[in-house]
Formats: C-alpha cells, structure tokens, sequence
C-alpha cells in the first residue's frame, strides 16, 4: 500500500477504533444504555429519528453557517483594521483577548434576554465563539508583512489600500483559510450550546429534550450529528485552502500556522 | 545644482524628542552631492547608518538636521519613483516572477492608470528585463523554484521596470556566495550602461564598490560621517579581470585602510 493511500485511510481506521474502543468499554464494565449507549444503539437511534434530526440538523447547520458568516466577514475586517496599525494592535489586542476569554455559554441568557428565546441567540453565540480566530490569524498575517516589502510599496507611492489588497490580503490568505478551518467548527459549538440553553429549535434543542426523556442513545446520535456536519464543513474549508494557498504550502515555508480560539 | 543634495544631515533614531539619553545617532552632518546618472557606493562597517542614508533620499525618514533634495526639489515623503532592491528578495510568494516584476506598474503613474490598455506592452517590457539579467523563461515560475540569485536578478528587475530615475540597492548581494554575485556585478553593470539611472549602492563589500561604482564614500563607524570620497576611474565595461589589476586592489586597499582608520577614532 502506497504511503498517501495508507494517509487516506487513516481517519476511517482511527474513527473505527474508536467505536470499537467505545463498545468494549461497555461491554467491560456492564454500561446500562441510559448511561451510555452503544455503538449500535446510536446508529439506531440515528435511523429512527432521522427525521427530525434532519430537520433540526439543517435548523443548526442554517444557524451556524448565519454566525460564522458574519464571524469571517467582521473577523476579516477586524483584523486588517488591527493588523495594520501599531497603534490599534497594542490597543484593541487585549480587548479581544479578553472577549475571547468570556465563556461563551455564560452569555447566552443575555441574548435571550436581549433578543428573546430563539435562533438569534444562537446566531449570536456561534459568532462570538468564531470571529476570534478569524481576527487572530488576519491580524497576525498583517502585522508580520516584512518591512522591506512595505518600504518597497512606500517608496513606489503605494496608498495604504494598494498596500492591503496587493500585499497583505494576498498574504494572509493562508492564516484565513487555516483559521475558517477552527472558526467553523467553534461556529457549531457556540450555536448547539445556545440551543441548548435556550433554544426551541436545533441539535441542541433536541439533545435537551432527549436528555430530559432519558433518551440517552438520542443525545448521542445528535451529538453525531453535530460532529459530522463539523467535519464537512471542515473538509470543505480545508479544500479551498488547498486551492487557494497552494503557494504557501508548496513553497516549503510553512507560513500557514493557526491560532486556536 | 547636483540631482540630490544632502546638506549637513543629521538623524536621530528613537527616544522622545527631550530624553536625550534614549536617542541614536545615526548619521551626523553628511554632506553629498550626486549627478544624474552617477554609480555611487557606499562602503562602511555594519551599522555605520548606510541604509539610512538611502531611506533619507528616498523619503521614507526626514531628516532630524539639515536638507535632502531631488531634482532641486526638497524630499518631504517618499519619492513616488524610485527603485529599492535589498539583500533579501521579497519577491511576493504568490505571485509568478513576471507578475512580481511588473508590480510597480500597478502602482505607479503613468503605467497605474494604463494598466489594462496595456498588458501586452507591460509583459514584453517585464520579459525583456528578466532576458536582460538572464532569466528569460523564468517568468511563469513562482518566486520559491528560483535560487536565491536568480530571485535577486527578479528582484532588479522588478526595481528597474518603472524606470525610476533613482535606484537605490541596500546591500543587494550581501547574502549570495562568491560566484553569483560576482555574476550579479556584471548584470547589475550591464543594466545601468542601458538604463542609466542613478544608482546608489550600499554595501560593505569593497570590491563590489569599487567594480561597480564611479565614486566610493567611506562611512565611519555611527554616528555615520563621510570620511573619504574616492572617484574610480577604471575605463568599462569593469570585467573580473580588472579585479585582480594592481590598480584595482590598490584601490581596495586604500578604502580599507580608511575604514580601518576610522574605526579606531
């Protein structure tokens, strides 16, 4: 077996040892299903609802991509803002770091009281979970421009916007794309938690009635759920980053380096 | 009247304005007067404030004492045409050599507005330079297949395609081995005798300053003042043969000895 075919099959492989881990764990101990369900159970569960997890799934899916939408579009902003300017960076940095620390699921009962019970909260959530990392990165990839480049656009009379959209958009497509990569999936983290708390619609308004029911094997087929639309947003971000930034990964320098939120 | 005149420049780096304590000084009561045209290095150790004189002409820093003119004109900001090229590339990483070569058109006028009218035009011009310094062929691969003096030559062209009237190199070669940038001489040579701009050449490198250049100035160590001007009168083309003449080393020499000479001040 070649080496990439063998990196291919590596998440499957690991995915199955995980379910196998999970199953003999109960089997071990005598898990009672309301406890932990097993694997087959899930899968189950998945097939008996899937109906209304469908439904609340695509709910989730509309609220997170809302959130991360606005996430990516004032992260972007933010960050250029931030990144281009000393003065900004030392000032606004550890605002946000600060914001950043806030639980986020501390500030859902705000939103409900602000906008009421409902998917605006979680609109909410999803994006103050996802804008971090967005600015994170963008601001990152602006500040790091080497100063000789902008003595180069200076001395040609380049305008600040010549400078940010021929220099630094371009060079901080691969922070941006490494970071839409953790923002999308925080997007569903912060929108299944405000669900949770205080939704009447989505994965995580269906994990809390199941949960209240004693329904255990449906919690986790909607925590499935989550995970799966997680990771293909994720594999869709990853090949556009693919696409976009080739150069940055072909050219050997690994510039591409994340910043988690 | 010279073409850019330095009168009694000063610049201080750093520190608030009152605190004299924290305050450099870079360069102190320099002098110069540069013709249109000229080849002109500067030679002097590290950190003797040599780039900094290139940022003065070029507007990037105002001088804290004193006048730097162009054209008879006093520099206030940054000349809107002039050619940098320093000792690292920075050639954009996603962009391809002929593409990063014709970045300055997108930027300076008149070339800016005619962009689009252009391109045809603008890509003969970037393909004639890149064959000018020997990368005809070059122009679609992307900056990190070429060798670090094969981005170099990129990056000449890309300080020379607007055709600035003023070309200012701050240690271009510094980084390569031997034989590229004694190679690089002759491109570097080759391209001022068609181009005939004034290049000004920071370097520490004595031999590349006296095989380049038409007139030598000795930095001392900062803060940096003009200790010894010497005027090369070797007939060109400047081969590498002329490197090992008497009358060459001699020169080279000569500088040495006044960099030696003004260290110990």
């Amino acid at each position: 077996m070649t080496e990439n075919s063998q990196q291919k099959l590596a998440p499957w492989v690991a995915t199955l040892a995980l379910v196998v881990a999970w199953w003999l764990v109960i089997r071990l101990f005598d898990i009672k299903s309301f406890i932990l369900p097993t694997p087959w159970e899930t899968l189950q569960a998945i097939y008996q609802f899937r109906y209304p997890l469908f439904v609340h799934g695509m709910a989730t899916l509309a609220t997170t991509l809302i959130g991360f939408v606005a996430a990516v579009v004032f992260g972007m902003a933010l960050g250029i803002l931030v990144g281009s300017s000393r003065l900004l960076y030392s000032g606004i940095y550890p605002l946000l770091v600060g914001f950043n620390s806030v639980p986020k699921a501390a500030l859902v009962p705000v939103f409900v009281v602000w906008f009421g019970a409902g998917t605006i909260p979680a609109v909410c959530t999803a994006f103050m979970l996802s804008f971090f990392p967005v600015v994170a990165n963008v601001a990152t990839a602006f500040a790091t421009i080497e100063p000789e480049l902008l003595e180069v656009m200076r001395s040609l009379g380049a305008t600040r916007w010549d400078m940010t959209r021929k220099i630094g958009i371009p060079r901080s497509m691969p922070f941006f794309f490494a970071s839409l990569k953790i923002a999308v999936t925080l997007a569903f983290v912060g929108s299944v938690i405000a669900e949770i708390v205080a939704g009447n619609n989505g994965i995580g308004s269906v994990m809390l009635v199941a949960s209240s029911n004693f329904n255990v094997p449906l919690v986790f087929a909607a925590l499935v759920v989550v995970g799966v639309m997680g990771v293909g947003m994720y594999l869709i971000f990853d090949f556009f980053e693919r696409r976009m930034t080739a150069w940055s990964v072909r050219g050997g320098d690994a510039m591409a380096q994340t910043i988690g939120g | 009247m010279s073409f850019i005149e330095l009168t009694d420049v000063d610049l201080v780096y750093g520190g608030a304005a009152r605190d004299k304590s924290t305050q450099t000084l870079a360069v102190s009561s320099v002098t110069l007067a540069i013709e249109h045209g000229e080849f002109l290095a500067i030679v002097g150790p590290s950190g003797c404030g040599k780039s900094t004189l290139l940022k003065l002409i070029s507007g990037l820093v105002r001088p804290s004492r004193g006048k730097v003119a162009v054209d008879g004109k006093e520099v206030t900001h940054p000349l809107k045409t002039v050619g940098m090229a320093f000792q690292n590339a920075t050639l954009l990483p996603w962009r391809n050599i002929r593409d990063n070569v014709m970045l300055p058109l997108e930027i300076v006028e008149p070339y800016r507005s005619r962009q689009k009218t252009d391109r045809e035009k603008n890509r003969e011009r970037a393909e004639m330079l890149l064959e000018k310094v020997g990368l005809s062929g070059f122009g679609d691969r992307m900056a990190w297949e070429l060798s670090g003096g094969m981005q170099q030559r990129a990056q000449l062209c890309r300080a020379l395609i607007h055709e600035p009237s003023i070309l200012l190199l701050d240690e271009p070669f510094a980084a390569l081995d031997t034989f590229t940038r004694e190679d690089l001489w002759e491109v570097l040579q080759e391209l001022w005798s068609f181009r005939k701009c004034t290049v000004i050449l920071v370097t520490h490198e004595l031999r590349e300053a006296v095989y380049l250049a038409r007139t030598v100035h000795v930095m001392s160590p900062r803060p940096g003042r003009i200790l010894k001007t010497s005027i090369i009168d070797i007939p060109r083309p400047r081969t590498l043969e002329s490197t090992f003449e008497p009358g060459f080393v001699d020169l080279v020499h000569d500088l040495r000895h006044h960099i030696a000479l003004g260290k110990r001040h």
